[in-house]
């Protein structure tokens, strides 16, 4: 088994909150210069910037999976994260499909497409900092539908969070994971709500700057970093591990 | 009004001169951004700055926390930024929307009116 240093849970510039300067360039930099091995990009209701991540994170030995983070119908946000590209594409199609209205830059920012050569391709007009018009369990039932990992962003956060906005897990919706923010609170005052929650835990950044990459991590036991390995690892199976 | 709902004003003290005209209670962004009128007073428990973002995209009158909730940093800092009144009340969002409907603050809300 191989320890993993990853972060699951990263804005890029597409992310109307996310710094101009997380372009999937400088993101895969950063990653390299704080050690990361394994990514995710998951940007709000949106996969557009995740093709040249996933190229740039070939080229340096970074594995980036394409996700993104979907904010349902109660403004519970959920990472969605995939193996294929294909497969978050198939996600933001339904996504785009519930999504209403168009981005006011000067009010939440810039949507930016980046390329791998941190040129600009495009903007984003959707409302991606906007709800989707959909129950936090459709979104979950569709995430495993299309063989991908849903996991609870932040339950540790007063705004957008299961536990915020829900309080706890509906029955019927099967997530793989929560997310905390801070790895002390797990251990201590969140220990009986995450006890009550019953899921796996995971830690990440949730940078949308890129002096917050890999400021939480997580570490995966696990042979290969591929995902159907980090579902063994949060399902501690076959030996596989997770730890905050 | 910041005198008879004793409410503490955390920032954007140069917003007040706007008139209020309506209210708005909710928690839901996506709600707000859909139904809140123009001119509103915006009564809610949600601390995230994107409520400053919201009250602007909507211009709204101001942002009143109920229940004591304190805002995050970054949505004080983003209020005074913007100039969006933010205040603070230890009343709940049910008593501050009677004592602002009371004082006369009605707005002309569209499920409001007689036979709608």
């Amino acid at each position: 088994m191989k320890k993993f240093k990853t972060d699951l849970h990263i804005h890029s510039c597409l992310s109307p909150c996310g710094d101009l300067d997380m372009s999937p360039k400088r993101i895969i930099g950063t990653c390299r210069e704080v050690g990361l091995d394994i990514i995710a990009l998951c940007d709000h209701n949106s996969a557009e910037n995740v093709e040249p991540a996933i190229r740039l994170g070939e080229a340096a030995g970074i594995r980036v999976f394409p996700g993104m983070e979907i904010n349902s119908r109660e403004e519970v946000h959920t990472l969605a994260i995939f193996g294929h590209a294909s497969q978050a594409f198939a996600m933001q199609e339904i996504v785009y499909r519930h999504l209403k209205g168009s981005n006011r830059p000067e009010f939440f920012g810039e949507q930016v497409r980046v390329n791998e050569c941190d040129e600009i391709e495009g903007f984003n007009d959707r409302l991606l900092i906007g709800a989707v018009d959909l129950g936090l369990e459709e979104i979950v039932r569709e995430i495993n539908r299309l063989g991908g990992l849903s996991i609870a962003s932040h339950v540790d956060r007063p705004s957008y969070s299961l536990v915020s906005q829900l309080g706890f897990v509906p029955p019927g919706v099967r997530l793989d994971a929560v997310e905390v923010s801070d790895p002390l609170w797990a251990r201590t005052r969140g220990m009986h709500i995450l006890q009550e929650l019953g899921l796996p835990v995971v830690s990440s950044s949730d940078a949308h700057f890129l002096e917050d990459i890999g400021r939480q991590a997580s570490f995966f036991r696990v042979e290969s970093a591929t995902l159907e390995e980090l579902r063994l690892a949060l399902q501690g199976r076959s030996g596989r591990a997770v730890e905050i | 009004m910041l005198n008879k709902l004793s409410l503490d004003l955390l920032a954007g003290e140069g917003g007040l001169d706007q008139e209020v005209t309506a209210g708005y209670c909710g928690d839901l962004l996506s709600d707000v951004m859909a139904n809140a009128e123009k001119g509103s007073v915006w009564i809610t428990i949600q601390r995230h700055n994107n409520i400053v973002a919201v009250a602007l995209l909507k211009e709204l009158a101001a942002i009143v926390l109920a229940n004591g909730y304190q805002p995050e940093p970054e949505t004080v800092e983003k209020a005074k930024e913007e100039n969006i009144p933010l205040l603070v009340s230890s009343s709940a969002a049910y008593q501050l929307a009677g004592r602002l409907y009371q004082a006369g603050i009605r707005g002309n809300y569209r499920g409001d009116r007689p036979g709608s």
